[in-house]
């Protein structure tokens, strides 16, 4: 059997046809989010339809070309190609082009790319490749710290455009991490801290009559509970415990509390002094806070009108109005989803979601058979990064998380974004086609 | 540390999450229809289509009443957020830019998205100066409204006055949204329903800046809409016309009806006003000016107006005793002028010379044989069951009564009856003694021109009349039923020779006090009545009906504070009579004298 045959047989086509079904539903839905009323002309490339079709095309050859690369070229380019992108993200702060108010982009005439979305397939390979070298496993400190590193350097670049989707999509390698051994405490830290970052939000939002000081803040009240409540409960588990564990419960304890109040007033200042107030807004809009400007949630309200008109089973393919007549904004590329929940309605929706469910959890089982541990932290970091996507721009369209630009992969308009999760996935089936023969 | 066991932590994390979107996306779609609402409220437009309405004739097909276009200019101010230039805009309009500007903010505190209407009804001439320069303000959007036009500028006050509803309209009738025009007065009120016809409904999709895109559902929930129907009235335009050109300059009334029919031919309350001045943007300013004016244009002397009929009023008693055979047609009664005063040199009258001379003591003696007609041994209550039967007989003439209640605002004058009577003076405290003034058409009794119009008609027609009323047909299906009714006054026929003799003589006798009515080739029955007012000149009136046997023009003429009855309604009602009996006028000298008379009055004719 030749290699290539070889490496056809072994291809995971059953991912492939998920992304292929992904993209061309998104394909679908852009022509009918962009279309308006006019009759839709599938031929010409002029609309964001014809574009998406163009840029199908383009990605059907880059994700040909990547399966036809050698695997161990992909180990090899690692480094090179992780300092390059740090250096493009760099240059983009200089040399980018402002679009939606972060500069992330660069423009070549009328085309214009995303760096930032090649950095998650060249971050993804240089953690696979950390942690693949020696026994890989996340146990000294210094792994810990270059693993850190390497996720915190691209993701700071991007916080600097500002691009905050982009962010939290860096903070999904925190997955991968976990699966290669980094604590399960740290999960527990990451949701205690989303505790303690919504009760700032909302006690912040909040104005309280303090007794001798006049009104202020709210957000007193939750560090006088923090503090003196947390110490409370201390006392009473130092009290209940073993003498022998109680320095180390004293210890842990004093940690969490003042952990808790460095990071709920860092955030608070971080609220009231560092985000816009229109971004303040969104966060207090998404926690159902009167904000006082009725066109804050305009964007959120239209687009669960769009999803939450669609009904059981939609109004049909190119029959949703709002999505036909602009009231979603950013419908082709951030807000595509409610073209999909408006016009193919629960049962479309829902489908959609499936779809990306069973992407997600067949990236799991691949990184899983691997015998090489590149594979296996790529494919997770393949993982993180999608779902991190599909949690944050599924979960904004429906009204559960901030508004916040990220597309959905595969399925938004714009060629930067297909292109690397193109790049992103098919770079992992090569390395999945060639689980048998090569072992790191 | 099995680090593979990991993979179960991280999937069912994303299953997790995938399930809570599914649970959301059935929260949001399959839940309450809060979205779904919404959505419609956004995309979906429902335009109203307004229905032409009914346009007015006369009786011969002559247009009275059309439609004309004007045009509103709405402002949305969303929609005008951002480039609207106010001071060109204020400029084009010619408005100050304050004046402008607190529009704006009115219609901005109303409702942001939606259309408020700051010009109303320009002119198609104004609008067509501005119309191609209002693309360069965005938000600004002009409506075609139409508006009523009197073409002839006829019967103001009969046909009425169209305008913007009001606030109970609004509540009242759910027919009405905000902005719609209504009859507020006259016919175009009573006619209403017909009139307005129906509104047909479009439904649209409608894109983010409120632009109508695709029909909605394809149509399938709009409906048409359907015109209104037309009236024609039962005036005739020539006569209305003249008839107000004699009244012009001069306080009164004319009431014409055809005596066979009960229609109203014309119906003239003077001062009138040109009806067009209570159509478009300046419609409150005049409205004003219209209400204060000590003329009291606006009001309906014709159908509202109350006098005391005075010596009219004889010829009532007379029919009435003529046929409770209190007297016979020969019966004379001497002038005893110690109760109660006359005029002229006459001394034992029969009826008709007592209704000529206007002998007040022959009808003081007719109706005490009437009241007092011993129905009982007690005077009181002699007295109380003799005006019971007056009263009724009188109200068969429709004296009292609203005639049917066709005309609008019509009233019903007063017929004094044992009620008012004991209310005033006590039960059984009251004889014919006490109240006789009654009985020459003075004290509490109040009739209206229109109810003398149609005494003139059951004269007339020897003892009926058909209620009077002003439309012929509805919309091509006749007249309205029940707008005709017949009425008695169960007064034999026959017993009205005497009168109708009296009534030619006042005008063709030697003497007559309505020889300025005579009219040659046209043999016109009339009576003159002088209704007195303290410390003015009295109201002179004037009823007739023509030709004397087969009438078909009955007529009151009311001038008020012009003298006695001959000297001006007279020549007026003769006037009138000819103009729609006869092809053409014989007596320029009289038109002339009667064109020429103003208001007010001097002291002798
Ligand atoms: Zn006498």
């Amino acid at each position: 059997m030749s290699r290539r045959l070889q490496i056809r047989n072994r291809l995971d086509w059953f991912t492939m046809m998920l992304v292929a079904a992904i993209a061309v539903l998104g394909w679908l839905n852009i022509a009918s989010a962009t279309a308006g009323s006019e009759a839709v002309d599938w031929l010409t490339f002029d609309g964001k339809g014809g574009k998406q079709l163009l840029w199908l095309g383009v990605c059907t050859l880059i994700a040909f070309l990547v399966l036809n690369v050698e695997g161990e070229f992909f180990v090899r380019i690692s480094i090179l190609s992780y300092l390059s992108l740090l250096v493009v993200l760099a240059a983009v702060l200089v040399f980018g082009k402002v679009i939606g108010g972060a500069r992330s982009w660069f423009a070549f005439g009328s085309f214009s790319l995303q760096p930032s979305e090649f950095a998650k397939s060249t971050t993804a390979l240089m953690l696979a490749w950390l942690l693949s070298r020696g026994d890989g496993k996340l146990r000294d400190l210094k792994t810990r710290l270059q693993s850190i590193a390497i996720v915190g350097l691209p993701a700071g670049l991007v916080l600097l455009q500002p691009d905050a989707g982009t962010v939290l999509v860096f903070g999904g390698f925190v997955f991968a991490l976990y699966r290669e051994g980094l604590s399960g405490n740290v999960l527990v830290v990451a949701f205690a801290a989303l505790v303690v970052a919504v009760a700032t939000i909302l006690s912040g939002a909040g104005t309280v009559a303090y007794p001798f000081f006049g009104p202020a803040t709210g957000v007193y009240v939750l560090w006088a509970v923090l503090a003196g409540g947390g110490g409370l409960v201390l006392w009473f588990l130092v009290q209940s415990s073993l003498p022998r564990e109680r320095k180390r419960l004293k210890r842990i304890g004093a940690v969490a509390i003042l952990g808790a109040l460095v990071f709920s007033g860092a955030m608070q200042f971080g609220l009231e002094k560092v985000l816009a107030k229109h971004q303040r807004e969104r966060i207090h809009v998404l926690f159902g806070l009167d904000v006082g400007n009725p066109d804050a949630d305009y964007n959120i309200r239209h687009a669960k009108a769009a999803i939450g008109s669609g009904g059981w089973s939609g109004k049909g393919y190119m029959n949703g109005p709002m999505t036909a007549y602009a009231f979603v904004p950013e419908q082709e590329t951030d807000f595509i989803f409610c073209t999909v929940g408006e016009e193919w309605g629960f049962l479309g929706s829902t489908a959609v979601i499936l779809l990306y469910l069973t992407l997600l959890l067949r990236l799991i089982y691949l990184a899983e058979r691997q015998r090489s541990n590149f594979t296996r932290v790529y494919g997770y970091g393949v993982a993180s990064v999608l779902f991190m996507h599909v949690l944050i721009n599924v979960g904004m369209v429906l009204g559960l998380a901030p508004v916040i630009g990220i597309p959905l992969p595969l399925f938004s308009y714009g060629g930067s974004s297909l292109m690397g999760f193109t790049v992103l996935i098919f770079i992992l089936l090569r390395l999945d086609a060639e689980r048998f023969s090569v072992l790191r | 540390m099995n680090l593979k066991g990991r993979m179960w932590v991280i999937g069912g994390l994303f299953a997790f999450i995938a399930v809570v979107f599914i649970g959301r996306l059935a929260q949001l779609q399959l839940g309450s229809p809060e979205w779904t609402d919404y959505a419609a409220r956004l995309t979906e437009s429902r335009e109203t289509l307004d229905a032409a309405r009914g346009l007015i004739y006369d009786r011969n097909g002559q247009l009275l009443v059309t439609n004309q276009a004007s045009y509103d200019l709405l402002y949305t101010p969303r929609l005008a957020r951002e480039g609207m230039d106010t001071a060109a805009f204020a400029a084009l309009l010619g408005w100050k830019r304050e004046a402008l500007e607190a529009a704006f903010a009115k219609a901005d505190a109303y409702a942001s998205y939606r259309p408020s209407i700051i010009v109303r009804q320009l002119p198609a001439a104004e609008y067509a100066r501005i119309s191609g320069e209002l693309w360069r303000f965005p938000g600004v959007k002009e409506r075609t409204r139409a508006v009523r036009s009197n073409q002839a500028g006829l019967a103001a006050q009969l046909i009425g006055s169209f305008g913007e509803t009001s606030a109970d309209d609004l509540k009242n009738d759910a027919f009405y949204r905000l902005g719609d025009y209504k009859g507020k007065s006259g016919l175009e009120l009573q006619y209403e329903r017909e009139l307005r016809g129906r509104k047909g409904v479009r439904y649209h999709l409608v894109d983010v800046r409120n632009n109508y895109q695709l029909p909605l559902e394809g149509g399938r929930r709009d409906t048409l809409a359907v015109a209104g129907a037309d009236l024609t009235l039962t005036l005739d335009r020539d006569l209305q016309a003249y008839a107000e050109r004699l009244m012009a300059g001069k306080r009164g009334s004319v009431v014409a009806i055809e005596p066979a029919t009960g229609e109203v031919l014309a119906l003239v309350s003077a001062p009138t006003y040109d009806p067009d001045l209570l159509i478009g943007p300046k419609r409150s300013a005049h409205y004003d000016s219209l209400l204060h004016n000590p003329g009291q244009p606006l009001y309906n002397r014709a159908l509202r107006g109350t006098y005391r009929p005075g010596s009219i009023f004889k010829m009532v008693q007379g029919l009435i005793a003529l046929d409770e055979g209190a007297i016979r047609t020969n019966t004379r009664i001497p002038c005893d002028r110690n109760i109660i005063g006359c005029h002229g040199p006459h001394s034992y009258d029969n009826l008709s010379e007592a209704i000529v001379h206007s002998c007040n003591p022959y009808f003081h003696e007719v109706m005490k044989r009437m009241v007092q007609a011993r129905r009982s041994n007690n005077l009181f209550e002699d007295a109380a069951l003799g005006l019971g039967n007056w009263t009724e007989r009188i109200k068969r003439f429709g004296f009292g009564t609203d005639l049917g209640g066709q005309l609008p605002g019509v009233r019903p004058g007063s017929v004094p009856d044992t009620t008012y009577y004991n209310g005033i003076y006590g039960q059984r405290s009251w004889a014919f003694s006490t109240i006789y003034s009654i009985a020459i058409g003075e004290g509490e009794l109040l009739t209206t021109p229109l109810q003398m119009a149609n005494l003139a008609a059951t004269i007339g027609n020897r003892g009926w009349y058909r209620t009077p009323h002003a439309v012929r047909d509805v919309g091509g299906r006749g007249k309205p039923l029940g707008v005709d009714s017949l009425v008695t006054t169960g007064v034999d026929p026959e017993l009205f020779d005497p009168v109708i003799s009296a009534m030619q003589q006042v005008v063709e006798g030697v003497g007559g006090t309505g020889r300025r009515a005579r009219t040659p080739g046209i043999s016109i029955c009339g009576k003159t009545g002088t209704v007195q007012n303290t410390n003015a000149l009295e109201h002179s009136v004037f009823m007739a009906f023509a030709p004397m046997d087969n009438p078909q023009i009955a007529l009151s003429v009311y001038v008020e504070n012009a003298g006695s009855g001959g000297s001006w309604a007279a020549p007026i009602a003769a006037q009138l009579i000819e103009s729609y009996l006869a092809d053409s006028l014989s007596n320029p000298e009289r038109e002339a004298r009667i064109l020429a008379a103003r208001d007010p009055f001097p002291e002798t004719p």
